[in-house]
């Protein structure tokens, strides 16, 4: 052999070097992609991007693996007239073809009623385009992921701080001393998170997880808090309890920026009760919390209007107003609300011992207060008043789906927000920092449409798909109150469901509730698998058809670029490029890379060409826009506008000479401005120039305390990211909430919730948060499923797309479920045994694991690992779908009837965020003579015209043309 | 004599296998490539890695501590798995001590993978030799990169920087420092191999808060004039005669 | 560790070689005492060689199984400074070549005294030949031995016990296989063999059980706390880090039931010691020709077990990285 240090590996074969956004995750690391005679030879981490920082994770650097791998799609496929859906019985047909099918049927559901058309994304990065096509086509049925992930976290946070963690905010390690994970595996910001959390312990800061799971990023915390599922909320409030008992919180930042000194009306029988006590005032359009608000002035003794310089507001205490409206202050509610959740009583609920969690708080109490960061940074606030420094109370959380995937998830996370509040660490050092966009006002300015009247035919829709309701009035209900969207997002059932409800629009299509729909477009989203609850039951919802024979969700269009279990059920399947094929713009509309120091936002450019026949959706949407003539892709004329979508992408503005496009970097003629600016037709060349990404740092003075920070709004303002510069007071009492209550109490004028519902509403649109038991422990008998069943993200696979990746499956080839010893010994059962896994929904067959690290109500599994027979490129007999098992078989899309409803959705009842973690099991010992192989087994996938199945006994890659030497490949 | 080595910190490892695939992905097509993979889309697929990550629990519920232990070869500066290769396939090199196996020379007897008490050696079951970490050598001795990039590609990769790389004979390298501060230890030290790699254990932040220190002359509620809890007890005045 | 069959067929074959030329000289020795009468060159060493010759052939065909790379076999030779494996290498086409020399000689019947020691004994070119073969064959059973004896972690194997079992245990089936030949073609060296193959049998019987005896006392010397360096008396694996099994998972474990340990381990007790003796013991009083062939077969069948288990019984250290998979 060659002595390798005489020989360079760039010196075999013809290598180049390219640079591009990765996308094995939703986390868009910068990439480096070396290429050896046109072959991908090795992807890593871009060292000079800002997000990823050189670093690379276990699925980045699979890439290659994904890109040549046997489960790719390469033609288009039309369903054969004699085959069943669901059999993978497909023709190729031409991208003509395809185009054809699709521009007639859209073209006519438009006309008719554009509702029928209902567009549903998953896991993908490109919901501006998607959702802009919605809303041009004019049907609201659309959304993406959000309903079914985390919109707890983004609306209880953003409800409350005007921003979130999730891909919109998040701690700032770099400063903190005291950090605490929440119900976090993995998250988003995959590998910053890692760089962050590891720079911090090595600093000495202090980790706590909360978690009824010991794994990843908890493995390494100095202290591991196992809580039963669904609990936090009760935890938080204690904690909450115990800083208010002590004294513990930060008065200065509570009266200045968040609505605790506040005088709400406290009079049960006037119609504002619960609300805020406002006086006439000017008030911005659109402005949903304006300045009008009262303080009780301690000197005075009186109300005054708040922020009225040189007035220290009372916290503590009931007033009575010179009109005689009785008022207490927030805060002063907020502790009578807190009185009854003290840690003794948490420590029952949650499993946690009360002295734990005084010392919880205690800890974060004290830190905040003693170690207090300054920093030599001049602002001035929206009152105009100066500050000589920044500072900050260096205690950051981060929380995730853990606390978010729960039906109570919504408030927990408001109580979480508040306590960050108490502490004071909001947009301040060393604790939660937003990203920009974020602050945003609380809630944002888009709004759904609030009536039927938004869906007309031939029209785009009137007002956003998906928006951020602020009372009653804007819900999307038609006149009794009923839902108008499918997924029923929107309506009294799940008002704030800012994200839409993705995981019932199956369901719901199927059962013609609330209408019957015609065509379903699902692009990148495996929702025969992975991204719906109750799997079995929807699989078979996808075939079944109506006594006349035909299908009831007539028709099922899948873009994706793997044989995924959903492409067998579609009738047309649309081949996606992969990552490295295509253009992608990860735009400051949808959800950027934001840094805390500013925005940045990134783009894909493509290093190799497709294969086959695959192209990329943002050209079909593209392509389709302009053939059905969707306003925003024709000229007036009705002329096709944009070229492809690079094209579009430069030039598309969101209205006419806005200024304001998708790619927020290199704007105007030159490329001289940023953020809003007339199109650059050389913008992807200066993006491609500065590898891919566009980082715009704020002025130091506008890089904090951003929701009161006067600067920064009205740069925020001028530079088109929020509509007005009005502080963004914290939301410690939300009024939006009471409003919602108001109405269920019958109290107003405005709209009602139907009957049903009263009920409901008026418990969980409580606006100072409160605990309840998750719905499902409530109508489940608990003794009969007395475990709580989870899911995790393995930090290497990606959801259900990486069984197709010959390196990673061999990480994770099936999956167990992991069990305490002591649960498992009480029911006979050994570490390795099969058994069966039981919930009111269905049962499912696998082999379990003892597991030290997880607590013993919980038992657990590692996500999507695994997969239908002979899908993703596999064998029929592959480890993933003999061994493998998934979980959601088990947790149900819909509560069991209950008085307020029979189809409700298994969901969060204030935003319809997916309670995947609430669902309620059993476990007991599979019999001796059962298969050892899961259940339930589906009849074999069969592989796709086109598609490349491999069969060989080996893979031996090795990229370029000396390799074909070396090893042999596909 | 230099001897380039990993030293591994537990302390900050999370268990994200991106030390694993991305020595796949440089390895498979760099000088020590292919790593082949055997039933690649069937049962049980099976390919040649030279890193792997696995996971212990520590303790019992609820004390439990999860570890997560990145394995790859050691480097051994006494390593057994030479002396016995009957080809000279296996060798340590004299300018780095990396250990390395000239797939030219080798007969797949497997006899060095026996010889190393660490299960860090692989066999190509298609090319029927045998293979093993070869600390990037080929990166890391290639003068036409930058001298940043001149690391393991597992190195580069690590989200957690968990994984430290140099000469572990100079004594102001940062491996060096780490092993001599933060408790560098080597694996199974009882057979004398002397693995050139070391591990760095974990180490626990605590936070220590005094009764006394909870409470602060400017507590806010003393500005809402809430009685403050002042811990009073009996005094001698309470006494009647 | 995985008993793989062509090492348990190459060293308890070339065993047989080993063993059966020595005895082939150890009757030329006898003879040239006097003890014994002089044998036929061509129709007893010669093909007694030959025999010889075909079970190291046999062996070393086997081993080939073992090589991923054969054909690059010739390799080996070059470490035997540091390598037992190397040795091996070079003493086993020595031994061979001496054998087939030894063979060769007394085919052609070249055996006519060179000179005379001490002018009893006449020596000729096959007593130097064979006796430079017979130092060649212990020096194998040394190198064959050594391979495992020489890797200290592998407990089982790190002690003299293993070169002592496999020069018995070469020499017993040598012997066994010399009388069974005997006794086939009807030689009157039955009982001379089959005196030492029961002595050997017996030897070895002493020294495996001992080894058996000193294994069953073992303590590892490891342990998990210091493969990982946890130092806490509650360690288990929850992952090995890969699924479908690995190099380290197919050759270090022989992936059986204690229970089918114990019954192998049984087995080769009885069918490697006792039995053959009671059959040679049986041949003897029956004047049985056949009986002796059967006690080869049966000491074979049983070696072949013991050598699996040989392999089985030891842990590699390596093995405490594998031990769950999730
Ligand atoms: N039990 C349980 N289920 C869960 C969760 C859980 O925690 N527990 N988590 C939920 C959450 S948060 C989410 S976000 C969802 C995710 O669920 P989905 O969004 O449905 O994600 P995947 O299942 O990976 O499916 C995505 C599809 O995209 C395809 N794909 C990959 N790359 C491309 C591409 O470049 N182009 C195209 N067109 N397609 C591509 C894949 O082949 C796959 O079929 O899962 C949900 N499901
Ligand atoms: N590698 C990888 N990265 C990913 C993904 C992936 O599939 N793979 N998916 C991406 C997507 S779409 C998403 S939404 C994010 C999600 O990122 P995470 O929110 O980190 O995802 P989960 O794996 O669902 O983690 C939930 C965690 O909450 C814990 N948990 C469950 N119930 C409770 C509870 O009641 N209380 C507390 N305190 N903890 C609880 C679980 O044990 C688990 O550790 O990850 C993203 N990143
Ligand atoms: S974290 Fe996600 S985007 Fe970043 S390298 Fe890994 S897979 Fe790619
Ligand atoms: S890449 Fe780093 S953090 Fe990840 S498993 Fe490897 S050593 Fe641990
Ligand atoms: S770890 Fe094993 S293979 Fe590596 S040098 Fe040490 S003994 Fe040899
Ligand atoms: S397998 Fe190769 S490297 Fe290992 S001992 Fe045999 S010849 Fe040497
Ligand atoms: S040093 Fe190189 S060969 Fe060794 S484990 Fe790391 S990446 Fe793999
Ligand atoms: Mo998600």
């Amino acid at each position: 052999m060659q002595d390798p240090t005489t020989q360079s590996d760039n010196d075999l074969g013809r290598v180049e070097v390219k640079t591009t956004t990765c996308y094995m995750c939703a986390c868009r690391c910068g990439i480096r992609v070396t290429l050896r005679d046109g072959e991908i030879r090795h992807i890593e981490g871009n060292p000079k991007h800002p997000h990823n920082q050189g670093v690379i994770c276990a699925k980045g650097s699979s890439g290659i693996m994904k890109q040549y791998s046997p489960a790719r799609i390469t033609k288009p496929l039309l369903r054969k007239q004699d085959a069943e859906r669901g059999t993978s019985g497909f023709e190729e047909i031409s991208w003509e073809q395809a185009f054809d099918i699709i521009t007639e049927r859209l073209a006519r559901i438009r006309a008719e009623d554009p509702k029928k058309f209902a567009l549903f994304t998953g896991r993908d990065q490109m919901q501006a385009l998607t959702g802009m096509f919605a809303k041009q086509f004019g049907t609201p049925n659309y959304a993406a992921h959000g309903g079914f992930c985390s919109v707890n976290m983004a609306a209880g946070m953003i409800y409350t701080i005007g921003g979130s963690f999730w891909e919109f905010g998040g701690p700032d390690l770099e400063r903190a001393k005291l950090f605490v994970m929440i119900g976090t595996a993995e998250d988003h910001d995959s590998n910053p998170l890692k760089i962050h959390i590891s720079k911090f312990k090595r600093r000495g800061g202090r980790f706590i997880s909360i978690n009824p799971i010991r794994s990843g990023y908890s493995a390494i915390a100095d202290e591991w808090v196992p809580i039963k599922p669904g609990t936090d909320g009760a935890l938080i409030l204690a904690i909450n309890h115990e800083l208010i008992k002590q004294g513990l919180f930060d008065r200065e930042f509570l009266t200045q920026y968040s609505n605790a000194a506040e005088l709400v009306v406290d009079d049960p029988r006037r119609d504002d009760h619960g609300l805020f006590k406002r006086f006439e005032m000017h008030v911005e359009e659109g402005c949903f919390d304006p300045e009008n608000k009262l303080w009780w002035d301690r000197d005075l003794d009186k109300e005054i209007s708040t922020h009225t310089p040189g007035t220290e507001p009372r916290l503590l205490g009931e007033f009575r107003l010179e009109d005689g409206t009785h008022v207490k202050p927030a805060f002063q509610l907020l502790k009578d609300r807190l009185e009854e959740y003290t840690p003794e009583w948490a420590e029952g609920i949650t499993g946690i011992p009360a002295d734990t969690i005084r010392r919880l708080a205690h800890e974060m109490g004290v830190t905040a207060r003693d170690q207090k960061i300054e920093l030599p940074i001049q602002w001035t606030d929206s009152w105009e008043n100066e500050h000589e420094s920044i500072t900050g109370n260096p205690v950051a959380f981060h929380a995730m789906r853990g606390i978010a995937a729960h039906s109570n998830g919504f408030q927990s996370i408001r109580a979480l927000s508040i306590l960050m509040t108490l502490l004071g660490t909001i947009d301040r050092p060393g604790g939660f920092r937003h990203k920009a966009p974020f602050p945003r006002p609380i809630p944002p300015c888009p709004k759904p449409p609030n009536s039927p009247d938004g869906v007309k035919p031939n029209t785009p829709l009137d007002g956003m798909p998906l928006g951020w309701p602020s009372k009653p009035d804007d819900l999307f209900v038609d006149e009794d109150g009923e839902a108008v969207r499918l997924d029923k997002a929107f309506s009294w059932e799940y008002p704030l469901s800012v994200h839409g409800l993705m995981h019932n629009a199956i369901t719901n299509a199927w059962r013609g509730d609330p209408y019957p729909i015609d065509t379903m477009l699902l692009f990148m989203a495996n929702m025969a698998w992975n991204s719906s609850m109750n799997t079995e039951q929807v699989r078979h919802m996808l075939t079944d058809k109506d006594e006349a024979g035909e299908y009831k969700i007539p028709f099922l269009i899948v873009c994706d670029a793997f044989q995924s279990e959903t492409v067998a059920f579609a009738d047309l399947v649309l081949p996606d490029t992969t990552y490295l094929e295509r253009y992608d713009a990860l735009s400051m509309l949808d959800r950027p890379i934001s840094e805390f120091d500013g925005p940045v936002d990134s783009v894909r450019i493509p290093v190799v060409p497709p294969t086959g026949q695959c192209k990329p959706f943002q050209e079909v949407l593209v392509e389709l826009g302009s053939r059905l003539k969707l306003p925003a892709f024709v000229t007036s004329t009705g002329d096709r506008k944009y070229r492809d979508y690079p094209d579009f992408i430069t030039n598309y503005e969101t209205s006419p000479g806005s200024g304001i496009g998708f790619l927020a970097g290199w704007r105007g003629k030159g490329g001289e401005k940023f953020l809003k600016g007339e199109p650059n037709p050389r913008q992807w060349e200066m993006y491609q120039k500065n590898d891919c990404y566009y980082h715009y740092k704020l002025p130091k003075s506008y890089q904090y305390m951003r929701n009161w920070n006067k600067g920064y709004l009205h740069w925020a303002r001028n530079h088109g990211m929020i509509r007005y510069a009005e502080p963004i007071t914290i939301h410690l009492y939300s009024e939006v909430l009471q409003k919602f209550r108001l109405a269920a109490q019958g109290k107003g004028k405005g709209r009602k919730p139907p009957e049903r519902l009263r009920k409901r509403i008026e418990m969980h649109f409580d606006p100072l948060p409160f605990y309840s038991e998750p719905l499902l422990s409530r109508l489940v008998d608990t003794h009969e499923y007395p475990l709580n069943a989870l899911t995790q993200r393995p930090m290497a696979m990606y959801h259900s797309w990486d069984s197709q990746n010959v390196w990673l499956r061999q990480i994770h080839t099936h999956n167990y479920l992991f069990v305490n010893p002591i649960v498992a010994h009480a029911k006979g059962i050994d570490d390795g045994d099969w058994i069966w896994v039981e919930s009111p929904t269905g049962k499912v067959r696998c082999m379990c694991r003892y597991s030290e690290a997880v607590e013993p109500g919980t038992v657990w599994t590692w996500n999507a690992i695994g997969k239908a027979a002979g899908a993703w490129g596999l064998s029929p007999k592959a480890n993933e779908s003999q061994k493998g098992f998934l979980l959601n078989h088990l947790i149900p899309e819909e509560l069991p009837p209950c008085e307020s409803g029979d189809h409700l959705s298994n969901s969060d009842p204030v935003t319809g965020q997916a309670a995947w973690f609430d669902v309620r099991v059993k476990i007991y010992k599979a019999g001796p003579a059962e298969p050892a192989q899961t259940s339930p087994q589906f009849i074999a996938q069969k592989s796709l015209p086109g598609q490349k199945t491999y069969r060989g006994r080996w893979r031996s890659f090795f990229a370029g043309k000396i390799g074909k030497s070396k090893g042999s490949k596909l | 004599m230099t001897q380039l080595a990993l030293v591994i910190d537990l302390n900050v490892c999370v268990g994200c296998h991106a030390c694993v695939t991305s020595c796949k992905e440089w390895n498979s097509s760099g000088w020590a490539g292919p790593l082949p993979d055997e039933r690649p889309y069937d049962a049980d697929p099976s390919g040649v890695f030279f890193n792997r990550v696995q996971t212990f629990e520590v303790g019992c519920f609820p004390n439990t501590e999860t570890v997560h232990f990145p394995k790859s070869c050691l480097h051994c500066e006494d390593p057994p798995c030479v002396p016995v290769c009957p080809t000279g396939a296996s060798y340590k090199r004299e300018d780095n001590g990396i250990v390395l196996v000239d797939y030219d020379k080798c007969i797949g007897c497997k006899y060095c993978a026996w010889a190393c008490p660490y299960g860090a050696r692989e066999i190509d079951a298609k090319n029927k030799v045998m293979k093993k970490c070869t600390l990037c050598v080929d990166r890391v001795t290639d003068e036409s990169l930058p001298e940043s990039e001149r690391k393991p590609a597992c190195v580069l990769a690590c989200p957690t920087s968990a994984r430290i790389f140099g000469d572990i004979h100079d004594p102001d390298s940062a491996a060096s420092v780490a092993i001599r501060e933060q408790g560098g230890y080597q694996l199974q030290p009882e057979w004398g191999t002397q693995p050139a790699n070391h591990y760095l254990p974990r180490r626990r932040s605590q936070m220590q808060i005094h009764e006394d220190e909870l409470i602060r002359a400017d507590n806010p509620l003393r500005k809402e004039e809430v009685e403050m809890p002042i811990e009073q007890g009996d005094t001698l005045d309470d006494v009647a005669w | 560790m995985h008993p793989a069959f062509s090492v348990i067929f190459l060293t308890t074959l070339i065993g047989i070689g080993q063993g059966l030329f020595l005895a082939l000289y150890t009757g030329q020795v006898y003879a040239l005492a006097n003890l014994i009468p002089v044998q036929e060159s061509l129709g007893f060493y010669a093909i007694g060689s030959l025999v010889a010759l075909l079970f190291l052939v046999l062996g070393l065909i086997s081993s080939v199984f073992h090589l991923g790379r054969p054909e690059r076999a010739w390799r080996a030779v070059t470490m035997w400074r540091t390598s037992w494996l190397s040795r091996e290498v070079i003493v086993l086409p020595l031994f061979m070549f001496l054998v087939f020399l030894y063979g060769v000689i007394h085919f052609y019947g070249w055996t006519q005294p060179l000179f005379t020691v001490a002018d009893t004994l006449a020596v000729d070119l096959s007593l130097i030949i064979g006796f430079m073969a017979s130092i060649a064959a212990f020096a194998l059973f040394v190198c064959t031995a050594m391979i495992y004896a020489s890797l200290k972690f592998l407990q089982e194997w790190h002690t003299p016990l293993t070169v002592l079992n496999y020069t018995l245990l070469g020499l017993a089936s040598g012997f066994m296989f010399a009388a069974a030949f005997s006794a086939y073609v009807s030689l009157g060296l039955v009982s001379l063999f089959g005196t030492w193959a029961v002595i050997f049998t017996l030897l070895g019987a002493i020294s495996r059980a001992a080894s058996l005896v000193r294994n069953r006392n073992l303590r590892d010397k490891y342990g998990l706390r210091t493969a990982i360096g946890v130092r806490h008396p509650t360690l288990k694996q929850l992952s090995q880090g890969f699924m479908g099994g690995a190099f380290n998972t197919r050759e270090f474990f022989h992936g059986r039931t204690p229970a089918a340990l114990r019954l192998i381990k049984v087995f080769f007790m009885l069918a490697v010691f006792p039995l053959p003796i009671a059959l040679l013991a049986t041949a003897y009083i029956l004047e049985s020709s056949s009986l002796p062939i059967a006690a080869f077969a049966l000491q074979y069948l049983g070696l072949i077990a013991e050598r699996w288990y040989f392999f089985a019984e030891a842990k590699h250290p390596q093995n405490i990285y594998y031990q769950s998979m999730a």
